[in-house]
């Protein structure tokens, strides 16, 4: 699936595909995180939650919707969004087909509204979570202009909000194929943290709609470390195979 | 007294053409041997309000042309992509669509359950979704000054139907943890029901299960269905068809594709199958 990055520090030759990367660098996000919901179709962030319950010793709880093993939910749909509501979940992952350099998201589709050119399946829960979960975690692999964009055609969910709107959460990092960054909420404004290894910020720049912060001298975000590569290899693969078996199938070693 | 049991034609028949049609999320329990029922009957213009979110059923019921709106967070073939009638019938304008997010559509639930009238609901403020709802409105906290607060109009279906493991005599359904279905049911004028099976026995009497029941109070048919969720699952039961929502999504990319899958579906209804 993956092009392969060199790691770092092993005895033996260790290299982690694009989607290990991923998968370490968000749960290198959740470190410390007490509470994480994983909406649907979301197997990277699904794998990487799983990773940081895994090396928080189980200080971390988790529940992946579509899931009956991870999920201690006993009042249905509602429970995610009570839970959020009363500040339970620490973390949450939004995507987007479209996302703007303000952090506004869209979900519903391209063209004039309702007669979309292209149509996604729709706003889920975004317009909610968006504003109660302290870190959301704005992740789409594919950074692209047509998903960077410098507008988005359809707010599904607003990066910022107004003063006096209740909004105790919002955009965090956004993490894509190509790199990590930080939100400014109150500058409305991506800093760029790293650069994924194989990228560059030209590559970044190009690649994005919108104007962000960058610093001097851009990190590198680091590869996973070999006992991090080896539990993604085996256990938490066997754990995410329940909810995601054709994505788990393809995290071979 | 009159019974709630009938067979899936009889259930099919007691859904009236432009009715507000409550059905659940793909994950939780999904009625597609009625939904199968429903489409024979060539039933039209429903106004399906998918709790929260659908995918295959709401799909294949708007590629049959039975649906004028849809309510809904979210239509999608989950890990198989868009779902293409859903989205082919948006660019063509033959779909009323009033997009929302999944906590409103709970919200307006609940307050029908409840008997409200409106229900209030956090988030959404400067989403484009408001812009569009009209059953939507802006509300001033009563209780605390400058606090907006998004208020979402009661959702009141006519029906509501999903798929669930068993029944028994009196009419009580077992749900187990899938709780929007009691929900559904009470917000609901009828409450629909396809089951694996009809047990013996008396479900609110199994303290180990009754909190999973709703009470037949709530509910006006069940008819049995075996595998009556497939190609969906149902939990605790049996898993999604893989291969059979994988070869949906293929062929229902174009409408040719969509009408021979429809007809061949069609046909293993008519086979007993």
């Amino acid at each position: 699936m993956a092009r392969r990055v060199a790691g770092a520090g092993a005895r033996r030759s260790v290299t982690a595909s694009s989607t290990e990367l991923l998968i370490a660098t968000i749960a290198r996000l959740l470190e410390g995180c007490r509470s994480v919901v994983i909406g649907n179709r979301s197997p990277i962030p699904g794998s990487a939650a799983l990773l940081a319950r895994e090396l928080s010793g189980g200080a971390l709880r988790l529940t992946i919707l579509g899931s009956r093993r991870f999920s201690d939910f006993t009042n249905g749909g509602v429970e995610t969004f009570d839970r959020a509501a009363q500040g339970r979940i620490d973390a949450f992952f939004l995507g987007g087909g479209q996302i703007d350099g303000e952090a506004n998201i869209n979900l519903v589709g391209t063209g004039e509204y309702p007669r979309t050119e292209v149509r996604w399946p729709g706003s889920y829960g975004s317009a909610y979570l968006y504003f109660l979960v302290p870190k959301v975690i704005l992740f789409r692999e594919e950074h692209t202009p047509r998903v960077m964009v410098r507008k988005v055609d359809f707010v599904s969910a607003p990066g910022t909000s107004a003063p006096g709107v209740h909004r105790p959460g919002g955009p965090w990092k956004m993490l894509t194929g190509l790199g990590l960054f930080a939100f400014d909420r109150s500058r409305k404004r991506f800093t760029l943290e790293s650069v994924h290894p194989g990228h560059t910020v030209d590559e970044i720049a190009a690649a994005t709609g919108f104007d962000f912060d960058r610093p001097a001298r851009a990190a590198t975000t680091p590869a996973p470390e070999p006992r991090v590569l080896g539990l993604i290899r085996g256990k938490i693969r066997d754990e995410i195979a329940e909810t995601y078996p054709r994505f788990a199938a393809a995290l071979t070693a | 007294m009159t019974t709630p049991f009938c067979d899936l034609d009889a259930l099919a028949a007691a859904i009236p053409d432009d009715a507000k049609l409550a059905v659940p999320r793909d994950s939780e329990g999904v009625a597609m041997s009625a939904t199968r029922a429903l489409v024979r009957r060539r039933i039209r213009r429903l106004h399906v309000v998918c709790v929260p979110t659908s995918g295959i059923q709401a799909d294949v019921l708007i590629g049959a042309g039975c649906v004028a709106t849809i309510e809904t967070s979210a239509v999608g073939l989950g890990e198989y992509g868009i779902a293409p009638r859903f989205a082919a019938a948006l660019g063509d304008g033959g779909l009323r669509i009033l997009d929302g997010t999944c906590p409103a559509i709970h919200a307006g639930l609940q307050a029908s359950q409840k008997g409200l009238p409106f229900m209030p609901v956090r988030g959404i403020l400067g989403s484009d979704l408001i812009v569009r709802r009209a059953d939507w409105t802006i509300i001033e906290n009563p209780f605390a000054p400058h606090d907006p607060v998004v208020a979402v109009q009661a959702i009141a279906p006519d029906v509501a139907l999903f798929h669930a493991p068993c029944a028994d005599h009196g009419g009580n359904v077992f749900i187990g943890r899938s709780r929007d279905h009691l929900t559904m049911a009470q917000a609901s004028r009828e409450c629909l029901v396809t089951v694996e099976e009809i047990v013996d026995g008396n479900l609110l009497a199994d303290p180990e299960r009754s909190a999973g029941v709703i009470p037949g109070i709530y509910v006006t048919r069940i008819a049995t269905a075996r595998h009556g969720a497939w190609p969906l699952g149902l939990p605790g039961h049996y898993d999604p068809d893989s291969a059979a929502l994988g070869r949906y999504a293929r062929a229902a990319k174009s409408a040719e594709g969509f009408r021979a899958w429809l007809d061949e579906w069609l046909a293993q209804e008519l086979a007993g199958a």
